[in-house]
């Protein structure tokens, strides 16, 4: 791959390089912040770059079960959210504050 | 009624009343507790009498009911039936068991009213007749071993009974373990027995027995009985075992009565009389047999001339009576050693009762010099007492006579007697007669040397009852066994007992002694009671004449061989330097090298260990969830990578 074509041709590459970086800041984001809401922010972030490697795919091979698997992903997501946000909203009420390190509370 | 059932409540009966005291153990209720063991046992004599009854009726050669409840053990040729037998001797055992057993209840319930575990008392005395009927009536040598172990726990929980004593609870574990050396033996005993007739099955050993002289090797029969025979050393207490049954007085004193004098005591005689036919095959086992006897007959006697305490007098004097039975059995007289079992159980157990009679009306108080007079104020146990005397130094023609007499002209006549026995047998009686005059002397005759503060009186009648009863069967119990030169005398009565156990005594090999004439053994009978008579007299004039001192010379003068008389010939002290004390020593060195410094440092080390790694994987699991995710990126990078690089 040429450095010109790169630029000028939009190719899977594209696409699969576009899912890694944002996979990348999600997964940096899952590790370093501390607040929930923006912990959360960053797995969907991780989901969708998933979910772009998979419609990439599904495309590269001319079949639909990849774009299938992801309807499955978004759904997941969905009621992980729910989940999810419902525990923050408990967090909250508890401590004034969405710090993660509250969870360290469930500890046994 | 049917037998199966009839020996099912013999059995069962005790078990009931076992069962009824022991969930209410707390209870210090004498009145019900007593009635209710008594009642059980009572039960069970009724039905030993009606068995009895029944196998009377019986044609003389088929006098045998055997029932056979369920298999208990089945592996390939080794058959254990839960079966029971009861013919003409086990018969005789369970009535004497039930019997004397029933009185020795009724006692105990004078005796023990006083006590706060009575109920828990009683509870024992019920467990020990069961397994001691067991023992009777098992028919196989391993239902007799399950009643012999059975026997032996009853016995160590009943001499350990006042166990907040620790010098009666070591009595109790003495007992044990010294019966634990014994069944050791026993169980070998078995062991050769079934590997050379390959049946533990009491009838068939005894069918199959004359048949091993010419099919096996005879050594394996001689040492069977043998180590039965050191099983039998143990139980019945005689050299080199007896040491613990000195001990038992620790218990109460129906209890030695009952256990350590009638019943458990002489299931050894019970054991060897049983196995007859096997017996008689190895010759050189009844010599072993009939020496040790004779040899524990005479020593106990002279430690018994020695005792101050009156239950340690008659203990000695048990296990002397013992080894006369032993005596009988060695030399092939059988029957004797049954019939002198029966008139000692009666006997020895009205001396005991006695005895508890006594103590328990000089207030605990078992130290014959503190006693003296006392025939004024306790007339009933006296003459009881008297009776028992005479019954048991040989005095025609109260019990004892006959059953001594039989036993001290078959030692001398015997194919396999010998005159030393015999002799050895007369010395006996003559110190029998000793140190029971003695006894009668020191407590009850003569001037009263009683502490001032105590008030000897006379017993109940729940006491007196069963003194009563025993007195009479030891005057009439003898008259079953008449020997024939008395009875030919006396026109023409038969002899009973022998007729009785004829079907199941096997006749000596040895063809008898020619030229034993009638005269003979008219002089050996009047030598022995003369002897008897002689020595009792002696003691009489010893112990009573007023301000004797020749007691106290002949000991003094005596010196040394007193002393160790008096200290039982040092035998304890011997078993304590030459076994107990280098096996305790060799075992607290093997508990400190082995088990201390390599077993138990071993599961430490593990431990730690086990401990070290987990306390470090710990670390681990902090609760940061976001450290958890880290674990799991590095954990797929890892794989990832892993997989790539292939």
């Amino acid at each position: 791959m040429n450095g010109i074509s790169f630029l000028t041709e939009i190719t899977p590459n594209h696409y699969l390089v576009l899912s890694a970086v944002l996979f990348s800041i999600g997964l940096a984001g899952v590790l370093l912040r501390r607040n929930l809401i923006v912990l959360f922010m960053s797995i969907e972030l991780m989901l969708n770059a998933v979910n772009i490697s998979f419609v990439t795919f599904s495309k590269v091979h001319g079949r639909v079960d990849g774009q299938v698997m992801v309807f499955f992903v978004m759904t997941i997501a969905a009621a992980e959210a729910a989940v999810g946000l419902a525990l923050a909203v408990s967090i909250f009420k508890r401590f004034k504050e969405v710090n993660i390190r509250f969870f360290e509370h469930l500890k046994g | 009624m049917n037998t199966q059932i009839l020996i099912a409540i013999l059995l069962l009966s005790p078990v009931v009343g076992f069962l009824l005291n022991g969930f209410r153990f707390r209870s210090t209720n004498y009145v019900s507790a007593g009635a209710i063991a008594t009642g059980a046992v009572f039960i069970s004599f009724i039905c030993s009498v009606l068995l009895f009854v029944e196998l009377v009726g019986l044609p003389a050669e088929s006098r045998t009911i055997a029932v056979n409840y369920f298999q208990w053990i089945g592996v390939g040729k080794f058959t254990i039936n839960a079966g029971f037998v009861v013919d003409q001797i086990s018969s005789i055992m369970i009535l004497i068991i039930t019997g004397v057993g029933s009185l020795i209840h009724l006692f105990s319930i004078g005796y023990m009213h006083h006590d706060k575990g009575v109920t828990k008392y009683f509870a024992y005395l019920n467990l020990f007749i069961f397994n001691m009927l067991i023992l009777v009536l098992g028919d196989s040598l391993l239902t007799m071993f399950v009643g012999w172990e059975g026997v032996g726990l009853c016995s160590y929980l009943l001499i350990g009974f006042w166990f907040s004593d620790s010098a009666k609870a070591a009595a109790g574990m003495k007992a044990f373990i010294t019966n634990r050396v014994g069944d050791a033996a026993f169980i070998i005993g078995m062991f050769i027995l079934f590997t050379t007739f390959g049946t533990l099955n009491i009838h068939d050993l005894n069918a199959l027995a004359p048949t091993v002289a010419d099919a096996s090797w005879m050594g394996a029969v001689t040492l069977g009985t043998l180590m039965l025979f050191i099983g039998a050393t143990g139980k019945s207490a005689q050299i080199p075992l007896y040491v613990w049954l000195p001990d038992a007085m620790a218990g109460p004193t129906p209890v030695s009565a009952l256990i350590h004098a009638a019943t458990m005591v002489t299931a050894g005689v019970y054991m060897i009389v049983r196995l007859n036919p096997i017996f008689i095959m190895a010759p050189n086992t009844m010599m072993v047999i009939a020496s040790i006897g004779a040899a524990t007959a005479v020593m106990a006697a002279t430690i018994g001339l020695t005792q101050f305490d009156i239950k340690k007098v008659l203990a000695y004097s048990t296990v002397s009576q013992l080894g006369y039975m032993f005596l009988a059995v060695g030399v092939g007289a059988f029957g004797a050693g049954m019939f002198h079992l029966m008139t000692h159980a009666f006997f020895k157990a009205l001396m005991f009762l006695g005895s508890g009679s006594v103590i328990h009306g000089m207030h605990e108080e078992q130290d014959i010099r503190k006693m003296g007079g006392l025939k004024k104020y306790m007339p009933i146990t006296h003459f009881t007492f008297l009776i028992g005397w005479l019954a048991i130094i040989g005095m025609p023609p109260f019990a004892g006579f006959f059953s001594k007499d039989e036993i001290l002209w078959q030692a001398y006549s015997s194919p396999r007697g010998h005159v030393l026995l015999w002799v050895a047998g007369a010395l006996g009686a003559a110190l029998t007669a000793f140190y029971m005059t003695r006894l009668m002397a020191l407590t009850f005759w003569g001037e009263s040397r009683v502490d001032k503060h105590v008030h000897p009186h006379e017993s109940g009648s729940l006491m007196t009852i069963p003194l009563i009863v025993l007195a009479i069967l030891s005057v009439i119990g003898g008259w079953v066994g008449i020997p024939h030169v008395i009875g030919e005398t006396l026109g023409h009565i038969p002899n009973v007992w022998e007729h009785w156990l004829e079907p199941l005594i096997a006749k000596l090999p040895e063809a008898a002694h020619e030229g034993h004439s009638v005269a003979e053994e008219w002089a050996l009978m009047g030598v022995s009671v003369s002897l008897a008579s002689i020595s009792a007299l002696t003691a009489a004039v010893m112990y009573l004449k007023k301000g004797s001192d020749s007691p106290q010379k002949i000991a003094t003068s005596l010196g040394p061989v007193y002393r160790a008389v008096y200290n039982k010939y040092y035998v304890d002290e011997f078993y304590f330097g030459t076994i107990i004390n280098p096996l305790v020593k060799v075992s607290r060195q093997i508990w400190y090298y082995v088990d201390v410094n390599i077993i138990d440092k071993a599961t430490y080390k593990i431990s730690d260990l086990v401990k070290g790694a987990g306390s470090f994987v710990r670390t681990l699991q902090t609760g940061n969830m976001q450290q958890y995710a880290l674990y799991i990126v590095i954990g797929v990078v890892i794989t990832l990578s892993l997989v790539m690089m292939r």
